[in-house]
């Protein structure tokens, strides 16, 4: 790991601060940060700790029922307060990694990270949460740009995640039985006015709407009504553990899946 | 370099830290405590899980700048105070839950992490917890009777 400068300011001012200064990086739990930096993949001059900042951890519910969840809430701290208001969002935290990852992890870093095969992408897309930085909002649909790739700016940090609760959801994640991560994960989400369908683990262009299984749901909430759809190989991620036909079909087969679970 | 200051086995410590000194660092190189160990320096085998406030961390995975002010807790801390072997150290020694013995540390503290949140665990409650505790000798079963003995439940449904 090469040396850096290191803050761990209290309050987001100071963040937004900090964050301005040349080759600065935010660091949420580490979780995916610090593997990087023992590699020496990021080398940033300065590293900001958003942990110490009171005002980003925590979920509470807003005034029109969405539930509101801090950047630097951890994996752990979702699984149990968002289970009451919104349990897909966290069985999905829970199952993430293991004890001490979801201990340390943050939603925050995971979306910002945006790994192809990470969990929350998948339910930030399906809930059309709204992503929120220290001055502007950004829907889910324009936030994810591709494997590690978001609408971020250099420096802006992601304050909180705001998702709309559906009448029903769930997620079923295939994992890769080594790493865990998700070999595809699917999130399903049914509102009053329609079924959302997002995709993670299978695309080379990372998380994704299955938009033809959302028209089929949402006509037909059932794992039936998705039975003569497929979907093309083309973009799919292919590897040591399974090819883009493979995925492809995974990728179904977890909707399927998701649909029943939700109900 | 910056100082740090936190709690360790009870005890207040102090030191000096660069940004990038893992906890795991700090404690095994700054502190002497040489019990939490680093197997992989990667975050997959949990031979340096500690404590963190009550919650269990993987020491190679976390700066001790991000410990300031923290109570950390790790296997030298386990003992009980009359340096006697804990319940769970014991029940550990008592049911061969070790071999080389090097992914103990890690394996006692989520032990003791999860037996704090779950003090009567299903045997699939175990294994799914140890999910990040990687152990190359003991085939695990033993490490799961071990847990389920310390939590006061019939050890015989551990899978044989
Ligand atoms: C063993 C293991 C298993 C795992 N399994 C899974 C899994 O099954 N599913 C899954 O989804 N993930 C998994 N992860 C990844 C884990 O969820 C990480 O916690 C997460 O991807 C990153 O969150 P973090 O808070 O640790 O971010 P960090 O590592 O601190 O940061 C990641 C990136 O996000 C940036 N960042 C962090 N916070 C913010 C912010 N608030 N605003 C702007 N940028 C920010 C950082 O600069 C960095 O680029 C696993 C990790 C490990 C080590
Ligand atoms: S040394 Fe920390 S997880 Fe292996
Ligand atoms: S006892 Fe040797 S690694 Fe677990």
């Amino acid at each position: 790991m090469y040396a850096f400068e290191f803050d761990r300011p209290a309050t987001l001012d100071e963040a937004i601060a900090l964050m301005s200064e040349e080759e600065a990086q935010a660091l949420g739990g580490g979780q995916t940060l610090i593997p990087t930096l023992k590699q020496r993949l990021a080398a940033p001059a300065r590293l900001v700790s958003l942990t110490a900042i009171p005002e980003l951890a925590g979920v509470c519910v807003a005034d029109d029922g969405a539930l509101c969840v801090g950047a630097t809430t951890t994996h752990a701290a979702i699984a149990q307060e968002a289970a009451a208001h919104y349990p897909a969002l966290a069985a999905l935290a829970g199952n993430i990694g293991d004890p001490a990852v979801r201990n340390r992890g943050t939603i925050g870093g995971s979306v910002a990270n945006n790994d192809p095969s990470a969990c929350y992408p998948a339910a930030v897309l399906a809930s059309g949460a709204t992503i929120k930085t220290a001055n502007r909002e950004i829907a889910a649909d324009d936030f994810f740009e591709g494997m590690f790739a978001t609408a971020l700016e250099e420096g802006e940090i992601v304050t909180e995640i705001r998702f709309p609760v559906p009448e029903k959801a769930a997620y079923m994640k295939f994992e890769q039985p080594a790493s865990r991560f998700a070999l595809v994960g699917v999130f399903v989400a049914k509102f009053a006015g329609g079924v959302r369908v997002a995709v993670t683990g299978a695309s080379e262009e990372g998380v994704f709407r299955w938009t033809e299984a959302e028209e089929a749901l949402s006509a037909n909430f059932s794992p039936d009504a998705i039975s003569g759809l497929s979907l093309a190989a083309d973009n799919m991620i292919g590897d040591l553990h399974g090819t883009p036909e493979y995925r492809a079909h995974l990728a179904k087969v977890m909707t399927g899946r998701a649909v029943a679970a939700a109900g | 370099m910056a100082k740090v200051s936190m709690s360790v086995n009870g005890k207040p410590v102090t030191g000096e830290v660069e940004g990038r000194t893992l906890l795991v660092q700090f404690l095994r190189e700054g502190l002497g405590l040489t019990g939490t160990h680093v197997g992989c320096d990667t975050s997959q085998c949990g031979a340096c899980v500690v404590h963190v406030d009550g919650r269990a961390v993987k020491a190679c995975a976390i700066f001790a700048a991000e410990a300031e002010g923290a109570e950390v807790t790790t296997i030298e801390g386990m003992a009980d105070a009359d340096g006697s072997l804990s319940t769970i150290q014991q029940a550990f020694q008592d049911h061969h839950g070790l071999q080389c013995g090097f992914c103990t540390p890690g394996m006692v503290m989520s032990a003791a992490a999860l037996l704090a949140e779950n003090p009567k665990p299903s045997e699939a409650e175990v294994r799914d917890y140890l999910e990040g505790n990687l152990c190359r000798c003991t085939g695990y079963h033993n490490i799961v009777k071990a847990i389920m003995a310390a939590s006061g439940q019939d050890v015989a449904i551990a899978a044989e």
